[in-house]
């Protein structure tokens, strides 16, 4: 290589890593607007605003969900396996909305540390199976349950 | 073998030489793509199992996936192209950026589409500003400048430079797409196929999905180096050896 090139080369790859640092440092300071939802966690220490609308996220607690038989009123609590937050909401849940399931809910924390929901979204995680596998997972219970949830949970062990 | 690129690389920075090359290339990648494509689909949309939470809407993975891996590759493509252009100067990496662009917005914008698509039974919602989401769209903007700036810029050798900057300069999204899903919390979900891990599918899943990624590249293959060849005959065009081309056919 030429020397002109390399001296190319170099200011190009300074540059790059001069704007990587700028940015990373931008993103990292900013993270908590980037974070798409507080956890429970975040909720119960106070993190999370009380005057706005926020979104808070987890596992829906196996065995939490109450239905309205008159309406859809519904009321869950969702874990990230630290803390719990409890949710009431009005509108159809989606599809996958289950017992276990991650779900992002929009809404207003009221006086009592519960959150009225605008809208309720179900999270899927990274695992696919066919239903058999699934019926046979299940019967062993073996079924894998990897969620950004349980992430602190799983760091610790490891 | 080492020798045997060598000396591929430098034929294929001559613009002759990369059009006659290339030329016996084409129906191998379109063939692939056909090959491919076809099993894949035939396979991943009739004969793979469902899903057992999102039933048949998972499939849209098979269109989903490899347009989201090719959107993030080519942009890759294009700032070492960006990277030879303004180091090595050679001409025709600018000319295989320009083929570049185009295919991967497009991509970019399957993969966006089909993740919205998805979205709607799955999530409950087509879209959310979630760190995932909204890098993807940042992508699609920037191949969207790319192209507009290529169009912008007179003479060309300025809005080549200009267009391999901003490549270059792009090319810092690509690992904030990728590991988006690990830093931050986000609606989608962590990628299912990891280098150094299992994939958490099973095989009768993943194998018609890479059919549809491996004729998804073919077809980028294919695409790419039709528009270079053309775009080879059109800023050559005064050249003796395009008219003899030209004029033979």
């Amino acid at each position: 290589m030429t020397p002109k090139r390399k001296q190319k080369l170099l200011l190009i790859s300074l540059m790059l890593g001069a704007l990587s640092l700028a940015i990373g440092l931008t993103l990292y300071a900013l993270s908590a607007n980037i974070n798409l939802f507080y956890s429970p966690t975040q909720i119960a220490q106070g993190e999370a605003p009380q005057d706005r609308e926020i979104r808070a996220g987890g596992m829906v607690v196996e065995g939490s969900v109450e239905r309205d038989p008159n309406s859809l009123k519904v009321r869950f609590a969702v874990t990230d396996f630290a803390e719990e937050v409890w949710i009431t909401y009005d509108k159809i849940l989606p599809d996958l909305f289950r017992e276990g399931q991650g779900v992002v809910a929009v809404g207003r924390l009221n006086a009592a540390g519960e959150l009225v929901a605008s809208q309720v979204v179900a999270r899927h995680d990274e695992n696919y199976m066919p239903p058999e596998v699934a019926e046979a997972l299940k019967a062993a219970g073996q079924m894998p349950d990897h969620s950004p949830f349980q992430r602190p949970a799983a760091e610790q062990q490891y | 073998m080492w020798n045997w690129l060598k000396t591929l690389y430098h034929r294929l920075g001559s613009p002759k030489w990369f059009y006659q090359i290339t030329g016996s290339w084409l129906p191998w990648f379109a063939g692939a793509t056909l090959l491919f494509m076809s099993v894949g689909l035939v396979w991943g949309l009739a004969y793979a199992p469902m899903d057992y939470q999102q039933g048949n809407s998972f499939r849209i993975i098979y269109i989903h996936v490899p347009a989201a891996f090719l959107a993030q590759s080519v942009y890759m493509m294009m700032a070492v192209a960006g990277v030879v252009l303004l180091v090595w100067k050679m001409k025709m990496a600018d000319v295989v950026a320009q083929a570049l662009a185009p295919v991967g917005a497009a991509m970019t914008f399957i993969a966006l589409v089909t993740g919205a698509i998805w979205g709607v039974p799955t999530w409950g919602t087509w879209w959310m500003w979630d760190a995932r989401l909204t890098s993807m769209l940042i992508l699609f903007f920037l191949y969207l400048g790319v192209i507009a700036l290529r169009e912008a810029l007179k003479p060309q050798e300025v809005a080549a430079r200009a267009c391999a900057l901003l490549a270059i300069v792009g090319v810092i999204n690509i690992p904030i797409i990728k590991y988006s899903v690990d830093w931050w919390y986000t609606l989608h979900q962590p990628a299912t196929f990891k280098l150094t891990e299992k994939p958490a599918m099973p095989a009768s899943m993943w194998l018609p999905l890479l059919m549809m990624v491996l004729g998804f590249y073919a077809l980028l293959g294919w695409s790419v180096l039709l528009r270079a060849r053309a775009e080879i005959l059109r800023r050559e065009f005064k050249a003796g050896w395009v008219r003899e081309i030209l004029q033979r056919k």
